[in-house]
């Protein structure tokens, strides 16, 4: 039994489409329903017009950071003798991401077909998945897939009869949210401590065994296929201007209808959340939400009436993000909900640059002061001051992650810190200030 | 140190996974696979793997440092690890972690005397629209109570 949620009719199925049909996973499945014909169409085209392709859908990364990906395919330098190779980053580990898990449980030959149109687009020769530990049951579903496909001519040498020739493997991670950052990804698969790398050269020029490397997120290239079968046009047309497309949402928190939807991008957020997620639960009003993974500023309740596209959210201060909606209502502990934060991000910081490492432990440290009814509001203001000065100062975004929620629950919900505060007697006591 | 063929297969089979030379891409999975079959990454495993992919045996003692699911010492025969991150948070997970705790006699990271059932408080498992969840060795459990809790762990003894 495939993990699965009831679909919603108001959700705009690409990626999911195949979700719930009969053995989806399998290849004949995929072959019935129109798989391979966008790798056979991409066959016949030239690099630049596959890339142009996706580059009129104006399909943008879907693993957090949203970068065009038509652009990031176009950077791999054409005129090298050395190998290229494609990474996919299934490392899905943000706080509140659950969707490629379900992509590569239910549709897994949509990736690999992704996969082969943007080898075919670069000419890269071998590519890995990389897949979270955790995600052990999906490596070996996984590997089972990929035997298939070589078995049948779909991996291997002369694909599909079209003369090209790809290798794939799956490759698991050991537990390390850091590598699900694309520069210590590539560290991790090279066998060391998933660290990041200082950028440039990035992983278009240098990236996997310092080779010219595509790195796109499992949804990125889900959403390939379907690009190249219906054209960029029609992708596009799905979302809003630059924001092209269908993105899965990963509803979680107090809402009725937890689960993963495929949406526009450009839908109402309070339209998803009511009409698709259901509503709060128990009749309860909502207090706040972290709209696409634990890394993005909080929303109050009445900053959410926007719509969820990239250019969007930027505008209202936060993060399409990985897709990881966490919904909560007014009984939530917002001072807890940071410091839960705060403690996943001094958990998982590599300890490479030091405003993360002491950053986030710092962070940590006090907020937990302020729980643990010890704070002083000197503690208040530092921790904002203290979030704000690890920003942009660290080889990769970990520290932002850590610090863009901090500050935005900080600003939004000042009033619960100061309640914590109020608590302790000896909060303007000469000894806190010090401590 | 001998290994059952299944995983010298296994191990053989990932070592054409990388480019000329630069095998040691395999250690990570090298590593997760022989501890399934080991129990925990011992110092003899350390040896073997540094010694099969041309590197020192301090190369792979710092990846073993690094990375959460490899652990030098033998978790229980059933490892339960409880996600407190925040989707789970929210809807009764930091409660399910301290039922478990009790349930099981044993905190953070501890195995029981009888080496049945370890425990762990982990990070976000990738379970958050069926959360709270928890995973028992490698199975997935999704949308756990208490009791149902209690349910998953008694069909374990």
């Amino acid at each position: 039994m495939k993990l699965y949620n009831p679909p919603s009719p108001l959700e705009t199925r690409v990626v999911s489409r195949r979700f719930g049909v009969e053995n989806s996973w399998r290849l004949d499945t995929y072959l019935a329903t129109g798989g391979f014909e966008a790798f056979k169409k991409a066959a016949l085209m030239t690099s630049d017009d596959i890339i142009n392709e996706v580059k009129a859908s104006s399909l943008r990364g879907r693993g957090g950071a949203g970068f065009p990906t038509g652009m990031k395919w176009s950077f791999v330098p054409r005129n090298t003798d050395s190998p290229k190779y494609i990474v996919v980053n299934a490392d899905e580990s943000e706080p509140g991401t659950c969707k490629d898990r379900l992509l590569m449980e239910h549709d897994p030959f949509q990736l690999i077909e992704g996969i082969l149109i943007a080898a075919k687009a670069v000419g890269a020769s071998k590519g890995w998945i990389y897949i979270r530990g955790e995600y052990r049951y999906l490596v070996d579903h996984l590997d089972s897939v990929l035997k298939e496909a070589y078995q049948r001519g779909y991996l291997g040498k002369n694909i599909a009869g079209s003369g090209f020739d790809f290798e794939l493997y799956t490759q698991i991670g050991a537990g390390a949210y850091e590598c699900g950052e694309e520069s210590a990804l590539l560290e991790s698969l090279e066998g060391k401590r998933g660290v990041p790398r200082i950028r440039p050269p990035f992983p278009a020029v240098s990236g996997a065994f310092q080779a010219p490397t595509v790195l796109n997120n499992v949804e990125t290239f889900c959403a390939v296929p379907e690009i190249i079968r219906q054209g960029g046009k029609w992708f596009a047309d799905l979302g809003t201007p630059k924001n092209g497309g269908t993105r899965m949402v990963c509803l979680a928190g107090h809402v009725n209808k937890p689960g993963v939807y495929e949406v526009p991008l450009g839908m109402n957020m309070m339209y998803f959340i009511n009409e698709i997620g259901g509503g709060m639960r128990g009749g309860k009003k909502m207090k706040a939400l972290i709209p696409g993974g634990s890394s993005c500023p909080l929303l109050r309740a009445d900053e959410c009436d926007i719509l969820m596209d990239y250019d969007s959210m930027a505008k209202a201060g936060t993060m399409l993000g990985s897709g990881g909606m966490m919904v909560m209502d007014e009984n939530t502990d917002m001072v807890k909900v940071a410091l839960r934060i705060m403690r996943f991000y001094k958990h998982e910081s590599c300890g490479w640059c030091i405003p993360c490492r002491e950053g986030t432990t710092w962070l940590q440290k006090m907020l937990a002061r302020i729980v643990d009814g010890n704070g002083a509001l000197r503690d208040v203001d530092l921790i904002g001051d203290l979030a704000k000065n690890m920003l942009g100062r660290t080889f990769c975004p970990l520290g932002d992650a850590a610090a863009m929620p901090t500050i935005s629950i900080v600003e939004k919900f000042r009033p619960e810190f100061e309640a914590y505060v109020a608590k302790n007697p000896f909060a303007s006591s000469e000894l806190v200030q010090v401590a | 140190m001998t290994f059952s063929p299944e995983l010298e297969a296994r191990f053989a089979d990932l070592l054409t996974h990388y480019p000329e030379g630069r095998h040691r891409g395999a250690l990570i999975p090298m590593l997760m696979y022989a501890q399934d079959e080991v129990g925990a990454i011992t110092p003899d495993l350390m040896q073997e793997l540094a010694k099969r992919l041309g590197i020192s045996v301090l190369q792979v003692d710092e990846v073993v440092g690094y990375y959460s699911m490899l652990h030098k010492k033998p978790q229980g025969k059933y490892h339960v690890q409880v996600c407190t991150n925040v989707a789970c948070m929210l809807l009764g997970g930091a409660e399910l972690y301290e039922h478990a705790s009790q349930k099981l006699g044993v905190g953070h990271k501890q195995t029981q005397a009888s080496g049945r059932f370890s425990l762990e408080e982990v990070e976000c498992i990738g379970a958050c629209s069926w959360a709270p969840a928890i995973q028992v060795n490698y199975d997935f459990h999704h949308d756990v109570t208490p009791a149902k809790l209690d349910q998953i762990l008694e069909g374990l003894q």
